[in-house]
C-alpha cells in the first residue's frame, strides 16, 4: 500500500504526525507493508489531515482524519467513513489551473527522481540552451510580475541586473511571507522545494548571478527545515555547484533564517538584515538591481515569483501569459483564510472576483455569520465590503478599488468584526515593526493608535485628523510599512463609517 | 574572568570560527549562540564584535532590532500565540485573554514556576486553520480555549 499524509505545517497543526505514526503502528500490527509519503499539502486545509492512498484508479482522498480513522483504512475504502473520492476530483481540486503548485501535494518534496518525472528540470536544461539574453525575454515575454505584492515585471528586474557589470552577482529569494492570511511561500517551500531552487538556478544563469541567498523566516520551522534539506540533495546530485547540471555554469544558494522583523519582507530592509545589519529599509535609488547585496548587482525576487520561472521555461512564456486579465498574466495561488468554511490554496488565472473567491470557493463564513470585510493583501491591505465583492482580482482592478492584491492571501471576518479596532490593530502593528528610518512611520503610526483611541471614545471630530494623517504617511513614507498601513484604515473608515461612530454603535448594539 | 565568561569566550569563539567566510555572518552567528543558550548572553557581544570588526554598539543594535533573539533566558517551554488578522477574525484575541489569565502573566513573561514563557507572534502561515500556536517550535492549529488548556496541560 501506498499512503500519502502531508507533512505541510497545516497539516501538522492539525495532527498529521500523529495519524502517520497510527498509519505505520496499525501496517505493523496487520502486518502490511506500507509506503508512507510525507508530502506537501494539496491546499485544502479544511480537510487536513488529508490522507491519500494510491490506487489503480488514482489517488483516493480521506479526511479531515484522525488516528481513530486510521484502522478503517485497511478496510474496505469505498466504506471508509471519511472517504471523499478521487483527490483530482474534488471540486476545488478540478476547478483550480495548477501551474506554480503543479507538483504541491502530488510528490515526495524531497524526492529529486520524482520531482523530474513530474516535469522537474525541463525549464533549467531548456534555460542552460539560451543565452542570457534570450533567458530575459523569456521571462520579459510570459508577463510575470513580482507575486510578493508590488507587481513589479520581473523580466525587467532581471534585466537590469543582467545588463549590470560588476565582478558578482546575486539572487536573493524574498521568503519572508509575514502577511497574515498568506502561506503559498511556505505551502511551496515545504511541498515541493526544487522547484524553487530550479527557479533560482534559472535567475543566476540568466543575469549571470551564481550565488543565491533565500531569507526564510524563523515563523516558517518546517519549510527551514525541508528547504535546507533540499538545497542539500540538489548540491549531492549537481543541480547546484560549480558546474549546474554538468553545463560549466555555477550556481549555489543558501538557507538565511530571519528573526522576526515584519518590515524585513521589504527588499531593502531584507537586504540589510542578510548583511548583518538591522532591518532597516534604504532609500531607492540605488535599485537593489544595481547596488543590492554587498552593493553588488541583485535580484530579489519573491518565492512565488522564482517558483513560476521554471513551468515557464517548460510550457513557453505564450503558454503561460495567456492566462490572465488585463495586465495580470499568468495564475495567481489565491490564499484564502482566517473565518472562511473552506480555507486553503487555490491556484488560479487572475480575474476571478472578489465574491465568487469569498462565497463559492471559499463557501462564506466559518461560523455561518455573514461575511462583513475580506482584507485582501495581508496587514497593509484593503478591507473589502460585500458592495465591493464584483471587484476582479488583479493588479490594476483591486488599485482602483483602493486596496491592493498584495500577496494574495484573503482574509475573511463576519458580522462581529469590530472594524474600529481593526484600524487601531494596523497603526499598532506598523507601529511595532516600523523600522523607524522614516518619521511618517516611525510617529505617525503612534499618533495614529492614540487618534483612533480618541475617535473609539466619542471625539468624531478627529476622523479629519486621522484621514489627514493617512494622507502623510501614504506620501512621505520611505516603504510600503508605513505607505501603506493607510489602506486597511482607511478603507475600515470609508466601507464601515458606522463602527467609527458611537451614536451608531451603541444603536447597532 | 569568571568561570562562565570564560566558557562563554571558548563557545562564541567556536560559533565564530564555524563562521568563518561567511558573507553578512552577524544573524547566523546570533542565531546560532541563541541555539547553544537559549539566549545571547551580554558577555558574547564584545567577543561577536571584536571579530566582526564592528563597535559592540552596533552589535546590541542589531541583536535588539529583531524581535527572535533574548537578552535573558526564556521559560522552559515557549508558547508563542499568532496575534495577526487571520487569527483575530477566528477569536484569536479571546484565547491569548484565556492563556493570558490561565498563566497570570502578560506577553513577553514567564511564569513564576519558570515553566512557560508566553510570546506574541505575527503569522505562522496557519491562517486557514486559525488562530494558530507555536510551542517550542512546533506547529498548532485551530487553538480553542480547550485546545490551549491542553497545550498548557502537555508541558511540563
Amino acid at each position: 500500500m501506498k499512503i500519502y499524509v502531508p507533512r505541510d505545517a497545516a497539516a501538522r497543526g492539525l495532527g498529521a504526525d500523529d495519524v502517520a505514526a497510527a498509519i505505520l503502528a496499525e501496517a505493523g500490527k496487520r502486518n502490511i507493508p506500507v509506503e508512507l509519503i510525507r508530502n506537501g499539502s494539496r491546499g485544502m486545509v479544511w480537510l487536513e489531515p488529508l490522507v491519500e492512498v494510491a490506487s489503480d484508479a488514482g489517488r483516493l482522498a480521506f479526511g479531515p482524519m484522525t488516528p481513530a480513522d486510521v484502522p478503517a483504512l485497511f478496510a474496505d475504502l469505498a466504506q471508509h467513513p471519511k472517504a471523499l473520492g478521487l483527490t483530482e476530483a474534488l471540486p476545488w481540486m478540478a476547478k483550480q489551473t495548477r501551474l506554480t503548485f503543479a507538483r504541491v501535494g502530488v510528490i515526495d518534496p524531497l524526492s529529486l527522481a520524482d520531482y523530474e518525472s513530474h516535469g522537474g528540470l525541463v525549464g533549467l536544461r531548456r534555460a542552460l540552451t539560451m543565452d542570457s539574453a534570450a533567458i530575459v525575454a523569456e521571462v520579459t515575454e510570459s508577463g510575470l510580475r513580482g507575486r510578493g505584492g508590488a507587481g513589479f515585471p520581473t523580466g525587467i528586474k532581471w534585466k537590469t541586473v543582467a545588463e549590470a557589470k560588476a565582478d558578482r552577482k546575486y539572487i536573493v529569494c524574498n521568503a519572508d511571507e509575514g502577511d497574515s492570511g498568506t502561506f503559498a511561500d511556505r505551502m511551496l517551500m515545504e511541498g515541493d522545494p526544487f522547484t524553487l531552487i530550479e527557479g533560482m538556478a534559472i535567475a543566476g544563469i540568466g543575469t549571470g548571478a551564481t550565488k543565491g541567498f533565500v531569507y526564510l523566516r524563523s515563523e516558517y520551522p518546517d519549510a527551514i527545515e525541508v528547504m535546507t534539506a533540499a538545497v542539500e540533495i540538489a548540491r549531492q546530485s549537481g543541480l547546484l555547484g560549480p558546474s549546474v547540471l554538468g553545463s560549466g555554469k555555477a550556481f549555489d544558494m543558501e538557507i538565511r533564517t530571519g528573526a522576526g522583523a515584519y518590515v524585513c519582507g521589504e527588499e531593502t530592509s531584507l537586504l540589510n538584515s542578510l548583511e548583518g545589519k538591522r532591518g532597516i529599509v534604504r532609500a531607492k535609488p540605488p535599485l537593489p538591481a544595481l547596488q543590492g547585496f554587498m552593493g553588488k548587482p541583485t535580484v530579489v525576487n519573491n518565492v512565488i515569483s522564482l517558483a513560476t520561472i521554471p513551468v515557464i521555461f517548460e510550457k513557453g512564456a505564450g503558454f503561460y501569459k495567456d492566462f490572465g486579465l488585463g495586465r495580470s498574466r499568468g495564475t495567481i495561488p489565491l490564499q484564502i483564510a482566517g473565518n472562511v468554511k473552506h480555507g486553503g490554496l487555490f491556484e488560479v488565472a487572475f480575474g476571478l472576483t472578489l465574491g465568487e473567491i469569498v462565497d463559492v470557493i471559499g463557501g462564506g463564513t466559518a461560523t455561518g455569520r455573514p461575511v462583513k470585510a475580506v482584507q485582501v493583501g495581508g496587514p497593509l491591505g484593503a478591507y473589502f465590503p460585500r458592495s465591493l465583492f464584483d471587484t476582479p482580482f488583479g493588479y490594476e482592478e483591486f488599485g482602483a478599488k483602493e486596496g491592493l492584491i498584495g500577496h494574495a492571501g484573503l482574509v475573511i471576518f463576519d458580522e462581529t468584526a469590530d472594524m474600529l479596532k481593526q484600524a487601531r490593530f494596523a497603526m499598532e502593528f506598523c507601529a511595532i515593526e516600523s523600522c523607524g528610518k522614516c518619521t511618517p512611520c516611525r510617529i505617525g503610526a503612534v499618533r495614529g493608535v492614540e487618534t483612533v483611541d480618541r475617535i473609539a471614545k466619542g471625539d468624531t471630530g478627529a476622523i479629519p485628523l486621522l484621514t489627514d494623517l493617512c494622507n502623510t504617511m501614504k506620501s512621505g513614507s520611505l516603504c510600503a510599512l508605513g505607505g501603506f498601513t493607510p489602506y486597511p484604515v482607511m478603507s475600515a473608515l470609508t466601507h464601515f463609517p458606522d463602527d467609527f461612530s458611537p451614536a451608531m454603535k451603541e444603536a447597532a448594539e | 574572568m569568571t568561570q562562565t565568561s570564560t566558557e562563554i569566550a571558548a563557545r562564541v569563539g567556536e560559533i565564530l570560527d564555524a563562521h568563518e567566510g561567511v558573507e553578512g555572518a552577524l544573524l547566523p552567528i546570533l542565531h546560532a549562540i541563541q541555539a547553544a543558550y537559549g539566549y545571547v548572553p551580554r558577555d558574547a557581544l564584545p567577543i561577536i564584535a571584536k571579530r566582526l570588526n564592528l563597535t559592540r554598539a552596533e552589535v546590541h543594535g542589531v541583536m535588539s532590532f529583531y524581535h527572535d533573539f533574548r537578552e535573558d533566558p526564556a521559560g522552559k517551554h515557549v508558547l508563542k500565540l499568532c496575534r495577526a488578522e487571520a487569527c483575530q477574525a477566528m477569536g484569536g484575541d479571546r484565547v491569548a485573554q484565556h492563556a493570558q489569565n490561565r498563566l497570570g502573566i502578560e506577553w513577553h513573561e514567564t511564569t513564576k514556576d519558570g515553566r512557560i514563557t508566553l510570546e506574541p507572534v505575527f503569522c505562522l502561515g496557519l491562517c486557514a486553520c486559525a488562530p494558530a500556536a507555536l510551542v517550542d517550535g512546533k506547529v498548532v492549529g485551530r487553538v480553542d480555549e480547550a485546545r490551549l488548556d491542553a497545550i498548557i496541560e502537555g508541558v511540563r
